[in-house]
């Protein structure tokens, strides 16, 4: 396994640089000079300083080498808006977004699968129809008009759950899971329908199998079939699909933050993107697609580790 | 060569066979319904009978519906309908806009990596990955960060973004047609690469790369609604669905209704486009009967 792992990670760094060349090579075609995005100083002296603080006399392939050469050891440069290093920034807001994200898992997970395995054990009746149509509705519809409208809902017409905020589960955990409630649930509507795809699909498949026919002729309960020996099975690619998608919670944050006002990472980058603050984008954009791809690699190990037939392949 | 005539009778009867499938799915014309029932709105907005867009009226600043603006006004006194349909022309178009860019750009390489194969392949491929590595919005909203905010930059950002589903769709498609007699047979008579591409790789990879552009369309609306809600897309006061739904959430307590219609009609075109794409993958798929 800890080969595989590695063959892995081999594969994914020539990813990774690809990915700093495009971050690095987008900021260096916007016209315009960096220094005079960093303040109302305009003193020729005082700009010129700046620019050899920041390298930005070197010519473009030694700046992209001591970015990246940073950028390996956590150094991702310093925000030209708040002069704060951007991994201090990232690592200061990733917390918060990890939760939300975690959290929209867990209820795609509680939606989706067991919406699944209804729909395919009952399928062509009415039940599969239904989960479908919601399924259709959720990949259909807008998270953040979702988000909108459940505000208007919940918090403005019945006053349930607050609005807007947030609070560390460190600081007052039940305070914060209900701020977070809502949002999370917007995030992972779109999800739990992806889910739902996947696992009735997988559950499909499983149910036909040789091995089902042979628990069934046994006499087991249909209850214990499709739970013991269908859905275990089921639930191998459905683990894998729910790695990759966290990586596109990620994304969907930015929405759904920017709506309850939870300061993540989604606010940082948009906070960023309207303050031309471009190394704080470099940086989310990178870290990012590192996390994408270790996700990745650990949605590949999940697979081999509870797929045997898997476990002897290249 | 007998195996690229059969091939070129054979196509035009699978696309038949098709038609005749998507249509025994009521589901799937309920989609296309929608769509078209949107873009008539949308083409049709300069004729209808309704008041200018971005037309101010004080008298009627958050007004809610009536005889006068039959879904309301907004925070202005523009008349929400007027603003509807035609924030429909810029989603359409956006939505439509982005898929062909991406379609020209990742097609093309696509079969380039899947028909020279060697390094071209491995280069396409590698920076395909590259770009799938990152969150498809978070790529977006990088992109039009980058070119500045406006419908024009919107579109040019969620087409490089959807680009890398069109590179990898049609790369394994190419390399599937190339496993195919015909392909041999194609080869074997002298044909140039142009030429072989355009008759027998091209119109094999169609049909996965129509699907995947419909069901990508539903995808880059929802985009383009976003970057127009993170004010990255359409610029006031043009209307833009997205924009429409930045601003109506500042005033929830006051006119919910501002809200309610151009969410509504995401969701609808959405829908639309995913009920015509998901029947056309199955009246395309040679597997289904």
């Amino acid at each position: 396994m800890l080969a595989f792992i590695a063959r892995r990670l081999m594969i994914a760094a020539p990813t990774v640089v690809l990915i700093s060349m495009l971050v690095f090579g987008l900021q260096k075609l916007l016209p315009g000079d960096p220094v005079l995005a960093m303040g109302e100083d305009r003193d020729p002296a005082v700009l010129e300083a700046l620019r050899e603080q920041y390298r930005l006399n070197d010519p473009v392939a030694v700046q992209y080498a001591t970015w990246i050469a940073g950028a390996a050891q956590g150094d991702l440069g310093v925000s030209l808006r708040t002069r704060q290093p951007v991994a201090d920034l990232i690592a200061a807001k990733a917390p918060v977004t990890l939760q939300l994200a975690a959290m929209a898992l867990g209820f795609a997970l509680l939606i989706g699968v067991p919406m699944g395995v209804l729909s395919a054990v009952k399928q062509n009746t009415w039940a599969d129809y239904l989960a479908n149509a919601v399924a259709l509705s959720g990949l259909s519809v807008p998270n953040f008009w979702l988000g909108i409208m459940l505000i208007l809902l919940v918090s403005v017409n019945l006053g349930w759950l607050p609005a807007s905020g947030y609070v560390s589960p460190s600081e007052d955990f039940a305070r914060s899971m209900q701020t977070m409630l809502m949002p999370a649930f917007v995030l992972g509507t779109g999800l739990a329908a992806t889910l739902m795809r996947h696992t009735r699909s997988a559950m499909l498949g499983v149910l036909r199998a040789d091995y089902v026919r042979t628990a069934r002729a046994k006499g087991l309960s249909e209850r214990r079939v499709i739970l013991k020996h269908a859905l275990r099975n089921a639930l191998v690619p459905v683990i894998t699909v729910s790695a990759l998608i966290f990586g596109e919670l990620l994304g969907g944050a930015v929405l759904t933050e920017q709506i309850f006002t939870i300061p993540g990472f989604g606010k940082l980058v948009v906070d960023a993107v309207f303050t031309r603050d471009y190394a704080v984008v470099q940086g989310i954009v990178l870290c990012t697609a590192v996390a994408f791809i270790l996700l990745n690699l650990a949605a590949d190990v999940a697979q081999r580790a509870l797929n045997p037939r898997l476990r002897d392949a290249p | 060569m007998s195996a690229a005539v059969a091939e070129a009778v054979a196509a035009p009867r699978r696309r038949s066979r098709a038609w005749a499938k998507l249509r025994r799915r009521p589901a799937a014309l309920l989609g296309a319904a929608l769509v078209l029932c949107f873009v008539a709105l949308a083409a049709l907005a300069p004729l209808l009978p309704i008041a200018s867009p971005i037309a101010t009226d004080w008298g009627a600043v958050r007004a809610a519906p009536s005889a006068a603006h039959p879904l309301g006004a907004d925070e202005l006194g523009r008349d929400i309908l007027s603003r509807m349909i035609w924030g429909a022309q810029a989603s359409l178009l956006a939505g439509v806009a982005s898929v062909a860019i991406a379609v020209a750009l990742g097609a093309p390489l696509g079969v380039l990596a899947g028909y020279r194969g060697g390094w071209t392949d491995a280069v396409i491929s590698r920076f395909t990955e590259a770009l799938l590595a990152v969150p498809f919005l978070i790529l977006a909203i990088a992109f039009a960060a980058f070119l500045g905010p406006s419908l024009t930059n919107a579109m040019i950002a969620i087409g490089l973004s959807s680009m890398p589903f069109f590179i990898r769709i049609a790369r394994a498609q190419t390399q599937s047609v190339m496993t195919e007699d015909y392909f041999e047979s194609a080869r074997a008579i002298g044909l140039g690469h142009g030429a072989i591409i355009a008759r027998y790789v091209a119109p094999n990879i169609l049909a996965p790369i129509l699907v995947q552009a419909t069901l990508t369309v539903a995808t880059a609306i929802i985009a383009e609604a976003s970057l127009s809600f993170l004010g990255l897309g359409q610029q006031p006061p043009s209307p833009s669905w997205g924009s429409m739904l930045n601003t109506a959430k500042n005033f929830l307590h006051q006119a919910p209704w501002m809200a309610l219609w151009p969410g509504l009609a995401i969701f609808l075109v959405v829908l639309g486009f995913n009920l015509l794409g998901d029947g056309l993958r199955d009246a395309l798929d040679p597997r289904e009967t």
